[in-house]
């Protein structure tokens, strides 16, 4: 196990500094020069000059991609174009709204996605096996921000039960717990509905493999429940795949979540990049997707490991 | 229709009774071609036939829009702005610029379509070929061709198309290449998988004790066992590319108004949801109807194309 724990820990590094490069480059890639762009057009050859000179661009690529790069290492993202603060400061308290709301969203996922996978797979065509499938196929293809729009529609237009944007009220003195959960029903489950649908199929289907399994007709005979073969013979055998589904479902929700924060508002990361995009603030649009994907390789690094510690098969391989 | 039950056609009673046997016999014992087998497979599906339909319909819809179309996609009629659907002459009513959502649908159609159709066969053919090389070769090709993409694997899909794109600019060729290269790692390690594990094969082997050259394994033999895989994860990725393709051009990266596609139609809807919900409502219905077809199709072709999952 420690083996396969180092391993993996030391093969994320030439990924993260893969994903460095890229980032770097994308901002590289972009049509025109950055310091005329600040500057806007009405400025001195000599002036835009000087601010080449000054942001370093002067100098060979690679020297430019280490000076950056050194500098992320420590946490400074350089400045934000259109605001004029630090990134850091403006991407950092976006990405705990988002992590929060992908939090939210996956807890919803896995208890929906468990429960209905497992009454499924366990009741292979019954009725709520026949519909459950049957809605989890037009969920996991249906658009997060037209699902968005539609709950907004109704809980939150029509029937007034939730806010429609936002994660605070804004007469409100204080933040509430309470408050910040009744703003995030909405995001939360757009966010987690295609998931949802995603991990519910995987489970039905995982659990099908199981309950065929010789074991299990073993433990029948010997009279067991079925609850207890279900809950703590079959799931045993059923988790390995489902966490690492729910693992990968982890960066599909902070991807999707994108989509859910510009239709409710909601000030995470995706909306941040959004409106960093519109207004061509690139240094902050760098910043939120290599924090984001950081974060994602470390998750997936996480769920690897969780696997292979309940599963040996995986990690002597 | 069982595959040995081959009609015959041969009328001719000059021939002697024998060589007519043998000749029959030969015909019910020929192999029928991959395209009856697979057809018979696929066909037996039902669900998956109708799915395939509808994408047909579809396709056909969104490029006869110049001839189906009742109205100017792109001009409004400002009396009618937001009537509802039903309104006489207005099948699907009519938007917050008094523009006809059947019209725009139609031209729709054609963007959004293309939109991932274009990106996922492009991306497929450049994975294929990545796959096989990576896969065939092995060593420090393989090692530089997957690490490569691995990099690329490890960033939030979603997260990295929006960023290509946003960088870009707007414009759907934009739009289309931030998902081809989104897509290129995912199907570049289906290819890579498909590969692999084909070149253990028995078979692989006996080809090249015969002495067929690596070309001609790599090309006669691993790429058609490749293909399939690819086929059907792609056939998928159309349906989820549709959805992704419709998301950048809600958020505006995508094609440049008042040129119509079904997730401008959404994202135009936004401004009217509490009096005309079905703006945004019926473009939504469409994307979900297609992109389920695709991922549909997509099971269906997994199991008429597997000879193992063949019923």
């Amino acid at each position: 196990m420690l083996r396969y724990l180092v391993y993996r820990v030391a093969s994320i590094v030439p990924v993260l500094l893969g994903v460095s490069i890229v980032v770097f480059l994308m901002m590289k890639l972009v049509p025109g020069d950055p310091a005329e762009a600040i500057l806007g057009p009405a400025a001195s050859t000599e002036k835009i000059e000087m601010l080449r000179r000054s942001l370093g661009l002067d100098r060979p690529f690679h020297v430019q991609y280490f000076r950056w790069l050194w500098k992320v290492l420590q946490g400074d993202f350089g400045m934000s174009i259109a605001v004029n603060v630090p990134v850091a400061t403006l991407v950092w308290p976006k990405f705990w709204n988002t992590i929060l709301l992908t939090l939210g969203s996956l807890v919803i996922c896995v208890l929906v996605g468990l429960g209905v996978g497992v009454v499924s797979g366990t009741r292979q065509y019954s009725w709520f096996d026949r519909i459950s499938m049957s809605l989890t196929l037009v969920v996991a293809n249906t658009p997060a921000f037209w699902l968005g729009l539609i709950l907004m529609v109704v809980f939150a237009l029509r029937l007034g039960w939730f806010p429609a944007t936002g994660m605070y009220s804004m007469r409100a003195a204080e933040p509430t717990v309470s408050d910040l959960l009744h703003h995030m029903v909405l995001p939360a489950v757009t966010t987690a509905a295609v998931s949802a649908a995603i991990i519910a199929r995987l489970v039905r289907s995982s659990f099908l493999d199981v309950i065929r399994k010789h074991y299990i007709t073993a433990l029948r005979a010997k009279g067991l429940s079925e609850r207890d073969i279900v809950l703590r013979h079959g799931m045993k055998n059923a988790m390995p795949p489902i966490i690492n589904i729910v693992g990968l479902q982890v960066g599909y929700l902070m991807g999707g979540a994108l989509f859910t924060e510009v239709v409710f508002s909601w000030p995470g990361i995706g909306l941040q990049i959004y409106s960093s995009i519109v207004a061509r603030d690139l240094p902050v649009v760098q910043a939120a997707v290599l924090v984001t994907t950081f974060v994602f390789v470390l998750v997936n690094l996480g769920t690897d490991v969780v696997v292979a510690a309940l599963d040996p098969r995986i990690r002597r391989a | 229709m069982s595959v040995v039950n081959v009609p015959l056609k041969d009328g001719t009673r000059a021939v002697s009774r024998a060589a007519l046997d043998s000749a029959a016999e030969a015909r019910m014992f020929r192999r029928p071609s991959e395209w009856r087998i697979f057809w018979e497979a696929f066909s037996r599906d039902r669900l998956a036939l109708a799915a395939a339909l509808v994408i047909a319909l579809v396709c056909l819809a969104a490029v006869l829009a110049p001839l189906l179309s009742p109205y100017d996609p792109t001009v409004g009629d400002n009396d009618l702005r937001l009537a509802p659907i039903g309104t006489p002459g207005h099948l699907l009513g009519l938007d917050g610029q008094g523009r006809d959502i059947l019209s725009r649908l139609l031209w729709g159609g054609q963007v959004s379509l293309a939109i991932a159709l274009l990106p996922v066969t492009v991306a497929s053919v450049i994975s294929v070929v990545l796959g096989l090389v990576a896969g065939f070769f092995g060593g420090k090709v393989d090692m530089i061709i997957m690490r490569t993409l691995d990099v690329f694997f490890a960033f939030p899909a979603v997260l990295l198309a929006v960023a290509i794109a946003g960088v870009l600019g707007p414009g759907m060729l934009n739009v289309m290449l931030s998902i081809t290269i989104v897509l290129i790692p995912y199907i570049s390690r289906v290819a890579y998988m498909a590969t692999v594990t084909v070149k253990s094969e028995l078979f692989v082997d006996q080809a090249r004790v015969s002495g067929a050259r690596p070309r001609q394994i790599l090309l006669h033999h691993i790429l058609p066992n490749t293909l399939s895989p690819v086929i059907v994860y792609g056939s998928t990725l159309v349906g989820i590319m549709i959805v992704l393709g419709a998301g950048l051009s809600f958020l505006g990266l995508g094609i440049t108004p008042p040129r119509p596609d079904w997730g401008i139609m959404c994202s135009d809807g936004r401004n009217f949801l509490s009096v005309a919900p079905h703006v945004s409502a019926v473009p939504g219905i469409v994307l979900i109807l297609v992109a389920m077809s695709f991922n549909i199709v997509g099971d269906g072709l997994r199991d008429a194309l597997d000879p193992k999952l063949r019923k």
